[in-house]
């Protein structure tokens, strides 16, 4: 069903037809894949960068400054490049590794070098963001620099970490639609076959659907845990 | 200190070089006992500001005595904090010498200086407690982190919270105490390590005055209860006033009077000591004056 023949409510009541669902349940099931293991994979590293970063602060735990600023330098130019761009040059990584530059998981790489990097910033902004006298009361217990980060500034920052990650992972979600378009199946593939090279506008909207669910289901499941830590703790 | 022990003291010191801090601070304390537990000798601290660097400490020279409770007095960027952030090197000094019961803290290796802290306790103006764990794991983290056995650390931290009056609200979360609670919390938080002395840096400066003095009463039980030596960081007089036999005025990074409270409050040479006595004579004749007692 097309909209250049089809009117608009004919084509809204054709999206919700059984063919159409069919044909797009196995790309929720590639969407859904590659946004697990991408924000599995981006959770993990990115905390661990994003923790490197504030303890090599210069105002950190240990101060490093050439790792800081080098990191800083690196995540930098990682996050300077559109996704579209980063998809494209890790089409030779992703045949290093998987054998073919194409896939659901040849993609997982690209998005995991475009938003680990986006990730660890978030990460840093909110293990800067913590009180610094906690840390002070934790060095003065006689802490070790792992005991603080492990035993008190993750703990602490948990709910914050928790809202971070639910945007990232929302970026994760739009770009796994893009990297639809490079052979990675999931939504973003559907949209681009079905809605733009054949004008099945039906099938475009289920797949809007799919993509407006989903990022509402993970902001909200974020926001629910991470307020209720934070009315168990009493701070809301 | 005559000679002979001085002399005495310098060959022990060579002696015990070698030995772990705690036993060399048994070493020492054998010939300190009277005297002095902490001496601060020469004390500098400079911060690199916008403006060029600042002189916070500018020679600070202080002895305090095991088992007092020392006030340290001043107006707002004298110092006061920094030097109790010095003494646990929270801040790490410019030049100077630190002896904590003949131990020089400037001198400790990491893995010393962590030993160390867990022997100082250290209470703040912003409690700067845990709020991801309840007031029960406030109390017992210095103890997880030094490896206590769990039934000791219940054990301890129950009994710690008895002295500071919150058995009750140990499953609670800081969140939801008053500044009175949590300045407690924080208490035991110090305490429940046993250590040998206690930092208060304005630590009642938050809670208004019926709490400050609770707050207050509680330090002076606890010291003379155990004998902890506390150093009382404050820009409050009634809280020298209240707790302290000795205290010293600070005054752009240098002691400028020390001695006895109430010799400096009546008889203060300073500037600052001398605006302190002002207000605290004031105070005393209002005091007086709603008492029915007149001038």
């Amino acid at each position: 069903m097309s909209l250049l023949d089809t009117p608009l409510w004919e084509v809204i009541k054709g999206s919700f037809a059984p063919e159409v669902w069919g044909r797009i349940a196995p790309a929720i099931f590639e969407t859904l894949y590659m946004t697990l293991l991408s924000s599995i994979i981006m959770l993990i590293l990115g905390l661990l960068l994003g923790i490197m970063l504030t303890v090599t602060n210069p105002n950190g735990l240990v101060p490093m400054a050439s790792l800081y600023t080098g990191s800083g330098w690196l995540i930098n130019c990682l996050r300077s490049l559109p996704q579209m761009i980063m998809i494209i040059l890790m089409i030779p990584v992703a045949r290093l590794f998987f054998g073919k530059s194409y896939g659901t998981n040849a993609c997982i790489i690209a998005i995991a070098a475009s938003c680990i990097p986006m990730y660890a910033r978030i990460v840093e902004s909110s293990l800067l963001d913590i009180a610094k006298g906690k840390v002070e009361a934790a060095k003065s217990i006689g802490s070790t620099n792992f005991q603080i980060i492990f035993r008190i500034l993750l703990p602490e920052t948990v709910p914050s970490l928790i809202r971070g990650f639910t945007v990232a992972v929302i970026g994760v979600i739009s770009m796994t639609a893009l990297a639809g378009m490079f052979g990675a199946g999931g939504i973003g593939d559907i949209a681009v076959r079905f809605g733009y090279q054949r004008f099945q506008h039906d099938v475009l909207f289920a797949a809007v659907y799919i993509l407006i669910i989903l990022v509402q289901l993970v902001q909200f499941i974020g926001d629910f845990t991470s307020r209720r830590i934070l009315r168990k703790r009493n701070l809301l | 200190m005559n000679g002979t022990t001085r002399a005495y003291l310098m060959k022990s010191r060579k002696e015990c070089a070698t030995c772990l801090p705690h036993q060399r601070a048994k070493l020492y304390s054998r010939h300190n006992i009277m005297g002095d537990y902490i001496e601060i000798k020469n004390l500098h601290k400079t911060y690199p500001t916008q403006n060029g660097p600042l002189e916070v400490l500018r020679g600070v020279d202080l002895s305090i005595r095991k088992g007092e409770i020392f006030g340290a007095i001043g107006f707002s960027g004298a110092g006061k904090s920094t030097l109790a952030r010095c003494i646990n090197r929270l801040e790490i000094p410019d030049k100077g010498e630190i002896l904590i019961d003949g131990v020089d803290i400037l001198k400790l290796s990491k893995q010393e200086l962590l030993r160390e802290r867990r022997k100082i306790g250290m209470i703040f103006q912003t409690f700067n407690l845990f709020e991801a764990k309840t007031v029960y794991r406030n109390i017992s983290y210095p103890l997880e982190i030094s490896g206590v056995p769990k039934e000791e650390i219940k054990r301890r931290v129950l009994d710690t919270a008895e002295l500071v009056g919150l058995s009750d609200k140990l499953s609670a979360y800081p969140g939801g105490l008053s500044g009175g609670q949590k300045q407690r919390v924080g208490i035991a938080r110090a305490l429940v390590n046993d250590p040998h002395l206690l930092l208060s840096d304005e630590a009642t400066s938050a809670l208004d005055p019926q709490t400050t003095l609770q707050i207050l009463e509680l330090l002076k039980e606890i010291n003379k209860a155990t004998g902890i030596t506390i150093l009382m960081i404050t820009h409050e007089l009634d809280a020298i006033k209240y707790t302290c036999e000795r205290m010293a005025v600070l005054e752009d990074g240098l002691i400028i009077e020390s001695g006895p409270v109430n010799e400096i409050f009546h008889n203060p040479h300073s500037h600052t000591g001398e605006l302190f006595a002002k207000v605290f004579l004031e105070f005393q004749r209002a005091d007086s004056l709603m008492n029915g007692e007149g001038i």
